[in-house]
C-alpha cells in the first residue's frame, strides 16, 4: 500500500529533524563552553603560580637553606624539562614508586630539610602544601606539548598499574562509586563537565594530561593530588591521604593509559 | 609584599595590546570565615600605567573584580622597545609595580 508507506516515511523524516536540532543545539552549548574556555587561557592566573613555582626551585630554603635544583625527578639531578610526561615511575633511592608531588616531598625533606609532615598532615592551598602545589605547577609547565610514556619496565611500577586499576573500578562508600561510574563510560558529564574516560587514553590535554589545573570558581591551583583527593571526597569515601600509595597507584594507571597524550598543564578549569 | 605581576605588551599596527595578570586575593567583605565573621573586604582600589613613564590608563576597582584579575587594553601609538610599566593599589594600601617591554 503506497500511502502507509508515504506516511512511514514522513514519520521517519520528522524523527531525523527532531534528533538533528538536539544533536545542533548540545554541540552549541558545548562550542559555548569551549570559546569561554580559550578566552580564559589567554591570561590563565595558573602563570602567577608557576612564578611561584620556579622562584620555589631555585631559592635556597628550609633548615638546610638549600635550593631544589639538584633534585631528581627521574631524569638526573636538576632535569625538570620532560620529567613531567615520565611520572609516577619507581625511584631507586626511595624504593618507591612515586609521583611528582610525593617525589618533591622527598626532594624538600632530603635537599632543605623541610619535614614531610608539613606537606602531608597540611591543608590544601596553605604553606608547604602550596609550595609544593606552585612546584608541581612550573615543572608540568616545562614539559607542555609532550607525550606522556610512563616507564613500566621496573615491576614496581607494573604491580602500581594493577593496583590503580583495581582502585579505579572498586566500588564503595555510601553511594557504591567507583572511579569508574564517572569516568569509565564515553559522553559523561557533571553539570557542564565533560567527564574524560580514564581506561584508556582520553587525548590530549585533557584528564591526566590536565592537572595541575587553575579553578576559576574558586580561585584555586589545583594538583593531580588535589584532584584524586576530591574525586575520593565527592565519591563519599574516605579521603586519601596526601601522596599515599593509593593516590600514586592511580596516578600509575592514569598515567599510563594516557601514553602518547600531549601534556597541556597547566591548563584552566570552569 | 605583593607577588609580581606578569604583563605582556604586543605591538600590532599603531597599538600595542597589553595583557595584565596580577596576583591578589581580591576579598569582597561579603563572606563570612568559619566562625561567621565577616571577612574584611581586601582589593585593588587603583589601577594606572604608563608608557615609558607618562601615565596612559587609570581605573577604579571594587569589590566584584575576580581573585587573581586579568587586565587587557590597547594603548596607541606604542612601538617595540617602549617600556609599559602597571601599577596597582589596593584598599589595606599595598601596591605593586612592575614593568614591561613591548615587543
Amino acid at each position: 500500500m503506497p500511502i502507509k508507506k508515504l506516511s512511514f516515511t514522513a514519520i521517519a523524516v520528522g524523527v531525523m529533524a527532531l534528533s538533528g536540532a538536539a544533536l545542533a543545539q548540545e554541540k552549541t552549548s558545548i562550542q559555548a563552553i569551549e570559546e569561554y574556555r580559550e578566552m580564559l587561557q589567554d591570561g590563565n592566573p595558573a602563570e602567577l603560580f608557576e612564578a611561584k613555582g620556579e622562584e620555589l626551585w631555585k631559592k635556597p630554603r628550609g633548615p638546610k637553606n638549600a635550593s631544589l635544583e639538584k633534585c631528581d625527578l627521574g631524569k638526573g639531578p636538576g632535569v625538570v624539562k620532560g620529567a613531567f610526561v615520565e611520572l609516577p615511575r619507581y625511584f631507586k633511592d626511595t624504593g618507591k614508586v612515586q609521583d611528582l608531588e610525593s617525589r618533591l616531598v622527598t626532594c624538600m625533606s632530603t635537599l632543605q630539610g623541610i619535614d614531610p609532615k608539613e606537606v602531608i598532615n597540611g591543608q590544601w592551598g596553605r604553606g608547604e602544601r602550596a609550595n609544593t602545589t606552585a612546584l608541581a605547577t612550573w615543572i608540568g609547565a616545562q614539559s607542555k606539548g609532550m607525550a606522556f610514556n610512563l616507564p613500566q619496565s621496573n615491576p614496581q611500577e607494573r604491580t602500581m598499574y594493577e593496583v590503580g586499576k583495581r582502585l579505579f573500578f572498586q566500588r564503595g562508600g555510601a553511594h557504591d562509586f567507583a572511579c569508574a561510574s564517572c569516568h569509565g563510560e564515553e559522553g559523561k558529564r557533571i553539570r557542564l563537565q565533560d567527564l574524560p574516560l580514564l581506561t584508556k587514553a582520553p587525548g590530549d590535554g585533557v584528564g591526566f594530561a590536565a592537572w595541575p589545573a587553575y579553578r576559576v570558581s574558586n580561585g584555586q591551583m589545583w594538583s593531580m593530588q588535589h584532584r584524586l583527593n576530591d574525586c575520593y571526597r565527592q565519591q563519599r569515601f574516605p579521603e586519601p591521604d596526601f601522596a599515599s600509595d593509593v593516590t600514586v597507584a592511580l596516578g600509575v594507571y592514569l598515567g599510563v593509559n594516557a601514553k602518547g597524550n600531549k601534556s597541556a598543564v597547566p591548563t584552566i578549569k570552569r | 609584599m605583593a607577588d609580581p605581576m606578569r604583563i605582556r605588551a604586543q605591538a600590532a599596527g599603531d597599538k600595542a595590546t597589553v595583557r595584565v595578570l596580577m596576583s591578589h586575593e581580591m576579598e569582597s567583605g561579603q563572606r563570612k570565615d568559619a566562625s561567621g565573621k565577616l571577612v574584611p573586604a581586601w582589593h585593588i582600589s587603583d589601577v594606572t600605567a604608563s608608557l615609558n613613564g607618562k601615565p596612559v590608563f587609570s581605573c577604579e576597582w571594587g569589590p566584584a573584580v575576580s581573585k587573581n584579575p586579568f587586565l587587557q587594553f590597547n594603548v596607541k601609538g606604542a612601538k617595540a622597545g617602549d617600556k609599559v610599566s602597571v601599577t596597582w593599589k589596593d584598599n589595606k594600601g599595598d601596591t605593586r609595580t612592575d614593568e614591561a617591554t613591548v615587543s
